[in-house]
């Protein structure tokens, strides 16, 4: 999300919480969705892919079969594409038997203004017709721009617009780690 | 404003990496039910064509259309420009239209440049191809094929016909690209010469003495007159349409000598390594520079090097207009026209 690097961030998740949290996310998805079988993770850029893995690691081992995983770059759907240059563009690779009749469950890092989660349906719309569309986020800081809501949710942390959340993982970051900090003015 | 896409040697290894990793992304939009993005909606392109072109007119068409641009056509013939319009008042009527981008193909070398530094419209210029000069995109096309083919499989290496790979962040360091033909007329030649080269490839020139420009050994390129030297160690093989509406002088002797001694056949496509591919800008002169057996064969590209154009132009139009300000810091070339501007 937020890349400066704040001296001041205060960790409020750690590698056993966050592990433990796509725990009860993995259970919680084999619940609603009443096994599972039905589901494809799709992760979003860079850092909902690799919770998307995770979670797919972790449904494998509650159902015994692998759920197709796979990648939704929303860059070319973004409502402020005109606010700044052109962005590189990350992969998208959805399941061989795509999502048509399937039960999506997008997954990010950080829920915020709303507005990625508006792209990626949006994208969707555009590969195929999925049975339904939930959401499974780490974190869910508030401030919504748009009615949108999470399926699954790591943690609810209430934050200020000053503050700045960034999500670590090891995959990119080196290390597993929720950060607070503060905004620098 | 660094907004214009004139010229292959304006851009750095970083853009060319930018634009052929972007393709690899819009090249996977193809493969979807609805082969449409938003991005570009609300902005207008005009394919400005002065000068004949079927695929390349039609391929920045598709690009421009599946990005969800407004798209004008322009031909030259039927417009006013036949009523003796200049490039001035043409380009202020477009800029009157409010187009984002102009494409412009042009029979004047440095067209596309007068147009991008006049000041007469504000938005971007892409060249389409000018004179004998540049044709940008084609190159990148051409080094976006190369690199699936020759850096495409997960080792980095070549794909020995099993496919396309996917060469995602890779260059083309090292490999071998020999371009064959009319180097003189060849504004393919010319932009896959300087693009090349910043991604690595070694390149070496073909042709006739007649038909190599002069001061071609300033290029950054290696020349020989004997096709059969360099096949052997040649990775990918161009080869040029011997274009025959710019033959106005005796260049060679009869077309079949031309065919015996830079044409490729069968025996010559043998000679090439296992792995390399024979590539054409089109439209071919079967018979001519290419045989139809080579030109059918499994390892000829054409037909995906036309699929490669159209992602490529999606990504140059991306980046030039997909923010609020082009991700390719392509260079305003340097003159004193910006001034009067």
């Amino acid at each position: 999300m937020v890349e400066d690097r704040n001296v001041s961030a205060r960790p409020v998740l750690e590698a056993p919480d966050i592990a433990r949290v796509l725990t009860r996310i993995a259970h919680e998805i084999v619940e609603r969705a009443k096994g599972a079988d039905d589901v494809v993770l799709l992760g979003i850029p860079t850092r909902g892919v690799f919770l998307a893995r995770r979670l797919a690691d972790k449904l494998a081992g509650i159902t015994g079969r692998q759920t197709p995983v796979g990648s939704l770059d929303i860059t070319m759907y973004r409502d402020d594409l005109r606010l700044k240059p052109a962005r590189a563009l990350e992969r998208t690779e959805i399941p061989g038997d795509g999502i048509d009749g399937r039960l999506v469950v997008l997954v990010d890092d950080v829920l915020f203004s709303g507005r990625t989660i508006r792209a990626a349906l949006d994208a969707l719309g555009d590969i195929g017709r999925p049975r339904a569309v939930q959401l499974a986020v780490l974190v869910d800081r508030g401030h919504r721009e748009l009615p949108i809501r999470a399926d699954y949710v790591g943690k609810n942390l209430p934050t200020s617009l000053r503050e700045t959340v960034k999500v670590q993982l090891a995959e990119n970051d080196g290390r597993d780690a929720v950060l607070l900090g503060a905004r620098d003015e | 404003m660094k907004r214009h896409l004139i010229s292959a040697a304006d851009l750095t290894r970083d853009d060319a990496l930018l634009v052929l990793d972007t393709a690899e992304e819009m090249a996977r939009v193809a493969d979807r039910p609805i082969k449409k993005l938003p991005t570009l909606r609300g902005r207008t392109v005009v394919n400005l064509f002065f000068e004949d072109s079927t695929r390349t007119r039609i391929s920045f068409e598709a690009a421009a259309k599946r990005l969800s641009a407004d798209v004008i056509n322009f031909s030259a013939k039927g417009s006013s420009v036949s009523k003796g319009e200049s490039l001035k008042d043409t380009a202020l009527t477009l800029e009157a239209m409010g187009a984002d981008a102009v494409v412009i193909r042009h029979h004047a070398s440095g067209a596309p440049h007068r147009l991008a530094t006049s000041g007469w419209i504000g938005g971007s210029v892409v060249n389409a191809g000018d004179g004998t000069h540049e044709h940008p995109t084609q190159a990148l096309l051409d080094a976006f094929t190369m690199r699936r083919h020759l850096a495409g499989a997960p080792d980095g290496g070549p794909t020995f016909h099993r496919g396309p790979g996917d060469g995602t962040g890779r260059d083309l360091e090292g490999r071998r690209i020999t371009i064959v033909g009319d180097v003189l007329h060849s504004r393919v030649a010319r932009s896959n010469v300087a693009l090349l080269g910043t991604l690595g490839a070694h390149v070496t020139l073909v042709a006739p003495p007649t038909l190599l420009p002069i001061g071609v050994e300033s290029w950054p390129c290696e020349v020989s007159y004997d096709l059969d030297a360099v096949l052997a160690k040649s990775d990918a093989v161009m080869m040029l349409r011997v274009q025959s509406e710019r033959m106005n002088a005796a260049f060679f002797p009869t077309e079949r000598e031309y065919a015996r001694r830079y044409g490729l056949d069968g025996a010559r496509m043998a000679a090439l390594p296992e792995h390399a591919i024979v590539m054409h800008p089109g439209p071919m002169n079967r018979g001519m520079e290419i045989t139809a057996e080579v030109a059918d064969s499994g390892r000829c590209t054409v037909v995906e090097q036309v699929a490669n154009g159209v992602s490529v132009r999606m990504a140059v139009l991306y980046l030039l207009l997909g923010g609020n300000e082009p991700a390719v810091a392509t260079a305003t070339p340097r003159t004193e026209e910006t001034k009067q501007a």
